[in-house]
């Protein structure tokens, strides 16, 4: 298997295609630190105006956890969208270019196949995942330096001691690594019905950006909804940042996101076993 | 000449007392001016309703008059506006107040004499403050301070090693407090759907700032950068 996954991992990095997630993730971070670099305290105010009318808050207020945090909060909405780009091409792909039947024909289970194809697209995405990690979380710190993180909710302002942060942060990429992955594998049922890569990962960003708008409209019909939407769940990553940690909400997310991976790679996999491959 | 005698007899005890409190805050302040700066370790814990902080070891500088910060190392630290309050040395520093005898309480079972300061300057942000103030330790028990700006506070103190500087080892500032409410699009924060959390906190219009002193370092000068 591990054998079948690298050769997938092989043809995703080969492609240039692959590296315009890398690329978007690292200049809308760049961008950001630059921005909070030249202008943050004007943010800042802007952001804490409401408790500055009536509090003192001393010390560094613009540090590297509070600009991380920023970045997670702009990128994880967009993240999925460059998900799309590569799990949406995985199956499509080869179909398009004519070697899915060639791919079939050796002597290789077709789960095997698929799943070796679905762990190389995971592998991706967390690698992305982590670029974005690394890049967000320590380019942060090392131009802003470290201090408490504060958290500030619509009804509720959180301050979270600097030695309480990291695993944090820790908790909240195993959370977007789930998150990421279900939006890896929707791409990825969509990839196994279409013989070009377009559809798929038209179709999924469709479905994600759809979900997302539910999910972020407060329009009480939409409300009934949410909780069917795994967009919704996919923002309980912040769930780690409240104090204290509401471990069963956020279990409860994980696990629906969860049973979305099985059931969207089950289907992949289901519908790929009996597909009449002609491309 | 009756109802005269009377009144001036009136006049003369109220003066009396009114001086009786003038040197018991006299009293008060001498003690507190043999302090001219501290640098203190202490513990703050925040209780507002709608701030979630942990409480947390700070370091608290002090010059005066009435220069007054709150730090905490390397981290970040909230106190109402006006945390200067937090310092009962502001309230008597300048002198430029006319004092009103109110009495007597007993606060955490200390007995104290109640006096009331009114500002006479006119631009003056606190315009009531009620003193308890312990006669026997001249030290100030409690404080009760209306302002212009922030409304109506109070502060309790407890003494212990540092009575004789008349600093106390324990602070326990009570304030109002407004509503706090972000837009949700600010802060990226989305209504879930589903069961609505119904154990919504009853939230409190009071604050309280706690800060527990474990040691003073008393006139041995503090950095103004402390102060920025």
């Amino acid at each position: 298997m591990w054998q079948l996954t690298r050769i997938e991992l092989y043809k995703i990095f080969k492609k240039p295609r692959t590296y315009i997630a890398f690329a978007a993730i690292g200049l809308i971070i760049l961008l950001i630190q630059l921005a909070m670099y030249a202008d943050g305290e004007t943010y800042l105010e802007f952001m804490l105006q409401n408790i500055n009318a009536a509090f003192d808050i001393e010390g560094k207020k613009l540090n590297g956890f509070f600009v991380f945090y920023l970045i997670l909060h702009t990128l994880l909405v967009h993240v999925p969208l460059l998900i799309c780009l590569v799990a949406g091409d995985a199956v499509a792909g080869e179909a398009a270019m004519g070697t899915l039947r060639l791919l079939v024909a050796k002597p290789i289970s077709r789960t095997r196949l698929l799943l070796s194809k679905f762990i190389a697209s995971s592998i991706y995405t967390l690698l992305l995942l982590t670029f974005m990690a690394v890049l967000g979380l320590l380019g942060s710190v090392a131009l802003f330096g470290v201090s408490d993180l504060m958290v500030q909710k619509s009804d509720m302002f959180i301050l979270l001691d600097k030695s309480d942060v990291l695993w944090r942060y820790a908790a909240a990429y195993g959370f977007a690594a789930l998150s990421m992955m279900t939006v890896a594998s929707l791409a990825f049922l969509f990839s196994v019905f279409a013989d070009n890569a377009i559809g798929p990962i038209i179709g999924a960003m469709s479905v994600v950006i759809v979900a997302t708008i539910l999910t972020t409209m407060d329009i009480p019909v939409f409300n009934a909804l949410k909780p069917f939407l795994f967009t919704n769940h996919m923002l309980n990553w912040k769930g780690f940042f409240d104090r204290p940690v509401d471990v069963r909400e956020v279990l409860k997310s994980a696990l629906v996101l969860l049973a979305h991976i099985v059931l969207f790679v089950s289907l992949a996999i289901a519908f790929f076993r009996k597909k009449d491959v002609l491309s | 000449m009756k109802y005269g005698l009377l009144f001036a007899g009136l006049f003369v005890a109220s003066v009396a007392v009114a001086q009786k409190e003038e040197a018991l805050l006299q009293r008060v302040r001498a003690k507190m001016e043999k302090v001219n700066d501290y640098t203190a370790e202490g513990r703050m814990k925040l209780d507002v309703s709608f701030i979630n902080a942990p409480a947390s070891k700070v370091t608290v500088y002090y010059k005066k008059p009435d220069r007054f910060k709150v730090k905490k190392a390397g981290g970040i630290s909230i106190l109402p506006k006006g945390g200067v309050s937090v310092n009962v040395n502001a309230l008597l520093a300048g002198g430029s107040y006319q004092t009103v005898p109110g009495g007597t309480s007993t606060v955490n079972g200390v007995a104290t004499t109640v006096v009331k300061l009114i500002p006479t300057d006119e631009a003056s942000d606190v315009v009531l403050s009620v003193l308890h103030v312990d006669e026997k330790e001249a030290v100030i028990r409690k404080a009760v301070v209306t302002t212009k700006e922030s409304g109506t506070y109070e502060i309790l103190l407890n003494y212990g090693a540092y009575t004789a500087w008349g600093l106390p080892d324990k602070v326990v500032f009570t304030f109002n407090t407004k509503d706090y409410k972000l837009p949700k699009g600010i802060t990226f924060e989305y209504e879930k759907g589903g069961e609505k959390k119904v154990e919504e906190k009853a939230k409190s219009k009071k604050g309280t700032v706690e800060i527990t002193y474990a040691s003073y370092a008393i006139n041995k000068g503090v950095d103004e950068k402390n102060f920025r």
